[in-house]
């Protein structure tokens, strides 16, 4: 009697889910997923020598919190978990072990850091769990065979220095190249992604000068690459000291045609203390709305930015473009879960963020899309050219893109 | 198991206190030691009763905790035992951390024998180290301080010298495999790398016992108490010196081996001069010339890093006050706390609320 109970209720509620999964739309949940809220999970330098970037991560938090206000996404809450690594590789494993096993967050998103990324990579792709538009530069967070689980975001600096290389091929009349780089993994990265771009024309650099970040100028390096007699001039340093050597080229009265990495790229922090009249007609490459650049002012991303910035970062500073940055990547998380819709699994996570079509990504240049698809991890990889005009740069040309991999 | 430690550690801290007892009386190793080491040995398999308490996360901190410790115990052996201060044990680390690295990553059996890694970096780490105590002899306290300062500032360089890049991989590091259970065992990686560690560690504080209570250890601290009146007992203050410095080196360098396994990545910006900070830091606040006070200062390390964080958003959020404490002030505050309520450090703090309570 009671097996045959047992045998009917259980019957029954078979009978029950059964009906219901036909019923409702199908909901499929992985740790870090319920009917209620989405878990997350970040890492960042808030202290140690990287501390700079801790900004992202707070200008993310407040983006989540935004989103909450509006009523999360298809009604659930995001739930963002924000260790602090201090860009300490084994610091990362930690934090990231506890977010994924204690936490159980859904996915990881947007950790800063090359080593400290790297020191992860391999754990995210193990655990199969979605490791998604990482902060950094380098070339590597784009290969799905090997890596399914992680995919980068911004264009890396390999792309940018072969896009003008080949820019410097087509346009200058037999160029002869000076470079001043920074010594170090981000000047290395740039100054690779050159010698790619230059191909055979490599002897067409005839000068090669570093500096390393503890130094106090760059005057003697910019006097040795004028010296060279070089018509073309890579400056791959970042704004206090690509700002030194737009200013030092001046007073030596050398004319060069001046390509400045996107890294130093602000307005407000390098061309503004260089002075205006000294950096006219430089030409950098631009993947992102510069908050000092008064051209956007009246863009109405710009200004969905700037009311976002008043009421979830009060007394933030507004001429920092890491909060750009940060709104630009969450709004691309947050469209990434939205498509998900109700299958909140790692797998589905993984799917919708390669299946990104011709997405516009607020703040990011006009002109430049998301994209990405199963065999193409990276989702924002064109930049547009842009030259130095009276206080703002002014874009020009077609949106540029080199394959880097 | 961290509490567990931090009692015990406790009555470690007393029997290290008594040391104008007669050395033959502290020579055997009491029986709560053998209970502490047991209760280690047994918690990873509790995992298989209790998965949600012991988590493999949790046996991975627990992991790091320990290297801290011996890292710790390394210093504590050279600035505890024997007066010599460094400010640059880091470098030591990154060295133990590289000779593993460089062995597993390059030479192609290596990885099924990684334990050998262990011994080879603590040759390494103790000849690098020896080397460099023969210079600092000439250099006293604060001098010394410096010149180690120089040394931790110099490796992570060197470490991404274009010469070394072959081998150390540069800024770009090298990427590692974590070693896997031996014999098929159905242990996990995480429990595995916890007995790997432990048994390590047991063995190297073992060691580090015996020096410490035997002639070479009284010398050592003679030294350190007063190196003229030392040197004039007829001990041979430099030999004693620079062999402390390479044996300190070397324990620092079998941490640093044993985290290049532990966390299966190694890159300069691992070592950066924090860690020498935050191994002298595990050394005061644990307990200077104290074999337990290691382990305390080991867990302290881990532990109080990853505590400061939450507590300062715990301030900001949950009680609402409007500090953005960064979390770097916390761990400050609760340093200076720490110290001023404990100035001989947790494990010289227990030992002196321990005979306050006796009377």
């Amino acid at each position: 009697m009671a097996t045959s109970r047992r045998g009917f209720v259980g019957g029954m509620s078979a009978a029950v889910v059964f009906s219901g999964g036909a019923a409702f739309a199908q909901k499929k949940y992985d740790d870090g997923a319920t009917d209620t809220e989405i878990k997350i999970g970040h890492t960042n330098p808030y202290s140690g020598p990287a501390s700079a970037y801790g900004v992202i991560g707070k200008g993310i938090e407040a983006y989540w919190k935004m989103v909450n206000d509006k009523g999360g996404i298809n009604g659930r809450k995001v739930k963002f978990v924000s260790l602090d690594d201090g860009y300490s590789p084994p610091k990362t494993v930690e934090m990231v072990r506890q977010l994924v096993e204690q936490e159980k967050v859904l996915c990881v998103f947007n950790t800063l850091g090359t080593p400290t990324n790297t020191a992860i990579h391999r754990y995210m792709n193990q655990r199969k769990v979605p490791h998604l538009f990482v902060a950094t530069g380098a070339s590597k967070w784009g290969k799905p065979k090997e890596f399914p689980w992680t995919m980068g975001f911004q264009p890396d600096y390999h792309t940018e220095a072969a896009i003008y290389a080949k820019h410097i091929l087509a346009n200058v009349k037999d160029p002869k190249i000076a470079v001043l780089m920074q010594n170090d993994d981000y000047g290395k990265d740039y100054w690779e992604g050159f010698k790619d771009g230059l191909g055979k024309d490599i002897n067409k650099v005839v000068r090669h000068v570093t500096y390393e970040v503890t130094d106090p100028t760059v005057d003697s390096q910019v006097i040795q690459l004028k010296d060279s007699g070089a018509n073309v001039f890579f400056n791959i340093a970042i704004p206090k000291f690509a700002a030194q050597a737009i200013r030092k080229a001046a007073d030596l009265n050398w004319k060069p045609v001046h390509y400045l990495n996107n890294v130093s790229s602000s307005v407000a922090s390098t061309l503004k203390p260089a002075g205006y009249d000294n950096s006219q007609g430089i030409i950098t490459g631009l993947w992102l709305m510069d908050p000092t650049d008064k051209q956007w002012n009246d863009h109405p991303e710009m200004k969905t930015w700037r009311e976002w910035m008043a009421k979830y970062m009060p007394g933030a500073n507004t001429e920092d473009g890491n909060y750009i940055y940060a709104y630009a990547v969450s709004t691309l998380m947050l469209e990434t879960l939205k498509k998900a819709g109700d299958t909140l699994t790692r797998e589905n996570l993984m799917k919708q963020a390669a299946s990104h079509q011709k997405l516009r990504v607020p703040l990011v240049l006009p002109g430049i899309t998301v994209s990405t698809s199963p065999t193409d991890f990276y989702p924002v990889q064109a930049i547009r050219l842009a030259r130095f005009k009276g206080e703002t740069w002014e874009l020009f040309g077609d949106v540029l893109s080199a394959e880097s991999t | 198991m961290a509490t567990t430690e931090t009692a015990a550690a406790a009555d470690a801290v007393a029997r290290q206190a008594a040391t104008a007892e007669p050395p033959a009386r502290a020579a055997a190793v009491k029986p709560w030691v053998w209970a502490v080491v047991a209760v280690a040995f047994v918690l990873p398999l509790l995992k298989f009763v209790i998965p949600g308490v012991i988590s493999d996360y949790r046996l991975f901190v627990i992991s790091t905790m320990m290297i801290a410790a011996i890292a710790v115990l390394g210093l504590n052996l050279l600035t505890g035992f024997n007066g010599q201060i460094s400010l640059g044990h880091g470098a030591f680390y990154a060295v133990g951390a590289y000779t593993a690295a460089v062995m597993l990553d390059k030479i192609s059996w290596m990885p099924d024998y990684y334990f050998l890694t262990i011994p080879a970096a603590a040759v390494m780490c103790f000849v690098v180290g020896y080397l460099f105590g023969l210079p600092a002899l000439r250099l006293e306290g604060h001098y010394l301080a410096l010149a180690t300062f120089a040394l931790a500032l110099a490796v992570p360089q060197l470490l991404k010298y274009k010469w070394l890049e072959g081998l150390t991989g540069g800024v770009q590091g090298v990427v590692l495999l974590k070693p896997s259970p031996p014999f098929g065992l159905p242990l996990s990686e995480d429990q595995w790398l916890y007995y790997y560690i432990l048994v390590i560690m047991v063995a190297l504080y073992f060691i580090a016992f015996n020096i410490l209570r035997g002639r070479n250890g009284r010398a050592m601290m003679a030294i350190r108490d007063h190196q003229m009146a030392a040197d004039t007992m007829g001990i041979d203050t430099a030999q004693y010196k620079t062999v402390t410095f390479g044996i300190s080196a070397a324990y620092t360098g079998i941490a640093g081996a044993l985290s290049a396994s532990a966390i299966a990545y190694v890159a300069p910006d691992s070592f950066g001069f924090f860690l020498s900070i935050s191994l002298l830091i595990g050394l005061v606040v644990g307990g200077v010339a104290s074999l337990a006070g290691s382990i305390i200062g080991g867990v302290f390390t881990v532990l109080v890093q990853n505590s400061a964080q939450a507590l300062s958003k715990f301030v900001k959020n949950d009680l609402g006050l409007p500090f953005d404490l960064s979390a770097y002030a916390v761990y400050g505050i609760l340093l200076l706390i720490l110290m001023y309520v404990m100035p001989l450090g947790i494990a010289g703090g227990i030992v002196m609320a321990w005979r306050r309570l006796r009377g």
